[in-house]
């Protein structure tokens, strides 16, 4: 008994090592989010390139529906934005893009200069339905399906890889449950 | 004690709060006051080791800008915090609640402090090895006076 409990601090002590040192490979700004399984959220604002034109979330059409967040002021949505345009060309997901907290003339100065992945960009300066999407910042991309929940949210930016390990097991899933629904 | 000054002078001079740059004019001091409690419970999601009032962020200013608004709409603090968990997860409080989840958090530390004073308590009841009372043969005591004289 009593060599058991010699011990005891020894375990602890590996227990704990353990714990701490699988901590030390966990990506802090991985959190879950609180808005999967949610109703993308309500709002009114207007597209980029259309000023004058008013948006809703009724207007987030499409069977599977990607959001993605972006700004000019975003490195990383430079380094994504080649992907995002050949996932658009695909014509598998609806993509949108949500311009967070960004200047219109600059955005729409970039969309030019590099090409338009998106159907529409939501335009929303002061990141209101950014705080209602959670976001913290650029780039982060949200999968919406056909009925408007959000299934999945990334942060971080898209490649080849991402899109791969991350977003297709998703997208399957939805294009699986749009199937059995159209069977029923 | 010239060290105690010197560490207060530092803590002091970085401890200036970011919202003191934000102008937000309340109407009552006690909608300030209830202001600057939310902004120092709530965490900073994109800077997570600082709260609202502390970041310079730009989330941050945006969150600060939110609970001001809310505080304006006439919301209570619990439907203040409620609004951020549901955008952000329960990560945004840096005291979290009481749930399953959380109660190594909150009961760990108090569990530690429980096992520590078991363990001294059974230390000290111990009770101690007898000591045998040593004497020293008249070879030893010649010896010994022996040492203590050369010394």
């Amino acid at each position: 008994m009593n060599k058991i409990i010699r011990f005891i601090p020894l375990i602890l002590f590996v227990a704990l090592g353990v714990i701490l040192y699988r901590g030390l490979s966990l990506n802090p700004s991985n959190l879950p989010s609180a808005l999967v399984g949610q109703k993308m959220p309500e709002f009114a604002l207007t597209q980029l390139l259309k000023p004058d034109v008013n948006l809703t979330e009724k207007d987030l059409t499409g069977d599977i529906k990607l959001l993605n967040v972006w700004g000019t002021w975003c490195v990383y949505c430079k380094y994504e934005h080649p992907y995002l345009v050949d996932i658009a060309q695909s014509g598998r997901v609806a993509l949108y893009g949500l311009n967070y907290k960004d200047d219109r003339i600059d955005a729409t100065q970039w969309l030019k200069d590099y090409e338009d992945p998106y159907q529409f960009s939501i335009f929303d300066p002061l990141g209101k339905l950014g705080i209602e999407l959670g976001v913290t910042a650029a780039p982060e991309t949200f999968v919406i399906d056909s009925k408007g929940f959000i299934r999945m949210k990334y942060v971080g930016p898209i490649d080849g890889k991402v899109w791969k390990e991350k977003f297709l097991p998703i997208i399957e899933k939805l294009e699986g449950e749009i199937k059995g629904e159209t069977a029923l | 004690m010239k060290y105690l000054i010197l560490i207060m002078l530092f803590t002091f001079t970085f401890s200036a709060q970011a919202w003191e740059t934000d102008t937000y004019v309340f109407n009552d001091e006690v909608t300030e006051i209830r202001y600057k409690s939310l902004v120092k419970e709530l965490r900073c999601p994109k800077c997570q080791n600082q709260n609202l009032a502390d970041s310079n962020s730009p989330i941050a200013a945006d969150l600060r800008r939110e609970v001001f608004e809310l505080l304006e709409q006439g919301k209570s603090d619990g439907e203040i915090v409620d609004f951020m968990v549901k955008r952000y997860g329960e990560f945004v409080l840096y005291r979290p609640k009481v749930s399953g989840l959380t109660y190594v958090l909150w009961f760990g530390p108090a569990l530690l402090l429980l096992v520590g004073v078991v363990v001294v308590v059974q230390i000290l009841r111990k009770k101690p090895v007898k000591k045998e009372a040593v004497v020293l043969s008249e070879e030893q005591k010649d010896k010994l006076a022996q040492i203590l004289k050369d010394k």
